[in-house]
């Protein structure tokens, strides 16, 4: 068994005024402030079966293998070995320890049938029997269980009564540690008022069943020299013994981390300020039936081990089996991560056992198992199953347990139909951190999933309602149609948007077509121009033509007018020189 | 004596008386027994003294609580008077010497 030994310095109480016996006990050491008055004899009262032997046992057997303290057990009731035979269930091997000379038992019988008092005498013999079991293995602990039936065995009270002054004084010079178990009486603690030579320290146990439920409980009544809590704890007896639970000692004092955890949706992460939860921090997701809340859960789960983090998941409606198929159902496949224990679950119905049975059994498996992230599907069943005060006590006691370790603890919650969405039944609303809300929105005939984010400390969240879709790929979400009609979902949303998009297409098309057309006119227009262009190119050459034409008729006149010129020989006009055979005229 | 005297003549009675150091109670017991013994079952006894205090494994064994402490061993079965013997009366009905409904309260 993991023990908490962290915790017990934590207790504000824990000076050193007087030295503890630890009891090994989960959760007592911490209440006491490091546990029993050493040296000093413990009085452990309580109805029939509310666990006082199983405690002295414990007392015993933590202190020979843990604490190294042997431990004598003289038993009136029981013998050795059946003594063995009962806690051999819960892992204790007393028989070894006897033959280890670690714990040595005596029991003690006392038949009134087999006895006739005759005159004067004292337990002298018991005192010898006592300190044999002390001496023969050098005990630091003692139990006496439960010393009781000697008033069953013998009839001269005023004899017993001084017997036991003397014995638990003895017990004290000796400097064992004591523990002594006693009937609870009718208006006393015990039947033969023990109380009144036991001062030390009083621990009373409580075994009551309230609605069909029995919780056990414990309470230090009394410890002289110390602080000490005074509520009642709960405590459980499972297959690791004795666990006390003293949740209430935590305080608001638990350090928080501004690192966050994805929440295995994006979208939603996107939601929550882009990056997802608070690491350590308490997450509701409520809604009502069938909007997916599960699956809002398991994504976390998902994803806290596919990044190699550890997650608990406390199924209170599914057995695992069940879960595990319908996550892969929508593309989440657990089974890898079950096999290589990033994932654990456990299944049990909320009214299987108490709450404070469940209590004890989050807080061990957490010990346990240390995981990064808790969750629990759902809460609402608790309420079911006790009152809702109650129900409310212990959900903070988890959830407070949870913070102060550092672990993110995501809760579902089944809203009933009838009830206000933003509140829960089991009035846990005020520890939550972050409140994701799922309904279904019932629209065009058709009912939908809107997921938004009703709080969430310490970070800038999206106030917008988000569809929540469900897909064979996991979750997604989807933005909500928000136009003049309202609010849209599901196919009303897939029609609107399905009418957008041909007015898209149709837009689009309009655009082509224009286009084209203007290209067809340009094309046109630039046929015209290049037609203009040929007519106006066979103008020009025409043009040019006929220029040459003429000059070349001028050149011919020319010529024509200069050879008959010169056949008459005439002068030259302007003074030209005169030509070879003009001189020698 | 009365009729209901149930010793066998031949019996031989096997008394173990169990003290623990030798106190007042021890003493008066050991006399008060010698005296009972004399009495009703006059050479037919042997009485073992017991010192726990330097036997302490007897009287686990033997199942001892209170002493002074006187057992029967013989003849079946076992009965034991714890006392200093003093209240005679009942040490005779506790060492069926007496029947029981002869004690007055």
């Amino acid at each position: 068994m993991k023990r908490d030994n962290g915790a017990v310095k934590s207790f504000p109480g824990a000076q050193r005024t007087l030295p503890k016996s630890a009891t090994g006990i989960h959760g007592l050491d911490q209440i006491t402030g490091g546990g029993l008055p050493k040296g000093r004899p413990t009085l452990i009262c309580g109805g029939a079966g509310c666990g006082k032997t199983l405690f002295g046992l414990e007392f015993l057997v933590h202190g020979a293998t843990d604490f190294g303290e042997p431990g004598a057990f003289i038993t009136f009731e029981e013998t050795g070995d059946e003594l063995a035979q009962n806690v051999r269930s819960l892992g204790f091997d007393l028989d070894q320890l006897v033959k280890d000379n670690k714990i040595a038992i005596d029991y003690v019988r006392v038949e009134r049938n087999e006895i006739d008092e005759t005159g004067d005498y004292d337990l002298e013999g018991l005192f010898l029997r006592i300190g044999l079991a002390i001496d023969s293995v050098g005990a630091k602990r003692v139990v006496l269980d439960t010393i009781e039936s000697l008033f069953a065995g013998f009839e001269n009270l005023a004899v017993l009564r001084a017997e036991l002054r003397r014995l638990f004084r003895w017990l004290k010079d000796r400097g064992v540690t004591a523990v002594i178990t006693g009937e609870r009486g009718g208006n006393t603690l015990t039947r033969q008022g023990l109380e009144e030579y036991v001062s030390d320290c009083v621990i009373l146990l409580d075994h009551r069943v309230s609605d069909q439920v029995s919780t056990r409980r414990l309470r230090v009544v009394k410890y002289r020299g110390t602080t000490h809590g005074t509520s009642e704890y709960p405590f459980l007896i499972d297959e690791g013994g004795i666990s006390v639970l003293p949740i209430t000692a935590l305080g608001l004092d638990h350090e928080v981390s501004d690192e966050r955890i994805p929440s295995g949706i994006p979208r939603l992460d996107t939601m929550l300020g882009g990056k997802g939860y608070y690491k350590g921090s308490s997450i509701l997701v409520s809604g009502t039936a069938g909007t997916g809340k599960t699956s809002i859960a398991c994504s976390l789960a998902y994803e806290t081990a596919r990044r190699g983090g550890r997650c608990l998941y406390l199924a209170f409606e599914e057995s695992p089996a069940q879960l595990t198929r319908n996550m892969r159902s929508i593309g989440m496949d657990f089974g890898p991560y079950l096999e290589k224990g990033l994932i654990r679950m456990h299944a049990s119905r909320p009214n299987y056992f108490g709450l404070e049975a469940h209590l004890v059994q989050i807080h061990k498996m957490v010990v346990d198992f240390d995981p990064e992230v808790v969750i629990i599907d759902p809460i609402s069943n608790f309420a079911s199953s006790a009152n809702p005060r109650d129900t409310s006590a212990m959900l903070l006691r988890v959830v407070d347990f949870l913070k102060g370790r550092q672990i993110t603890a995501l809760l579902t919650h089944l809203t009933n139909g009838a009830n206000v969405l933003e509140a829960t039944d089991v009035g846990i609303s005020s520890i939550i951190d972050t409140w994701l809300l799922v309904r279904d929105i019932e629209l065009g005939g058709e009912r939908n999933r809107g997921l938004y984010v009703l709080k969430s400390r310490g970070m800038h969240h999206s106030n917008q309602i988000r569809e929540f879709l469900i897909t064979s790929a996991g979750i997604q979400l989807q933005d909500v149609y928000v136009g003049p009609e309202g609010v849209l979902t599901g196919s009303m949303r897939a029609a609107q948007e399905d009418r957008e998009k041909t007015a898209e297409v149709a837009r689009q098309q309009a655009a082509e077509r224009r286009e084209r057309e203007i290209n067809r006119q340009r094309t046109a227009l630039e046929a015209q121009i290049a037609a203009l262009r040929a007519e106006f190119d066979a103008l020009d050459s025409e043009a040019q033509l006929l220029c040459r034409q003429d000059e070349t008729q001028q050149r011919a006149v020319l010529a024509a007018r200069d050879a008959a010129a010169a056949r008459r020989g005439a002068d030259k006009p302007n003074g030209s020189k005169p030509k070879r055979g003009e001189t020698a005229l | 004596m009365t009729a209901l005297h149930a010793v066998k003549s031949e019996e031989i009675w096997e008394l173990r008386l169990y003290t623990a150091g030798r106190t007042p109670k021890s003493v008066a017991a050991f006399e008060n027994l010698k005296r009972i013994c004399e009495e009703h079952l006059p050479g037919r006894y042997t009485v073992e003294v017991v010192d726990l205090v330097s036997n302490p494994r007897l009287a686990r064994d033997d199942q001892i609580v209170a002493v002074p402490t006187l057992v029967r061993k013989l003849p079946e079965p076992i009965r034991k008077v714890v006392g200093d013997l003093s209240d005679t009366e009942r040490a005779l009905v506790g060492l069926q010497l007496r029947p029981r409904a002869s004690v007055q309260k």
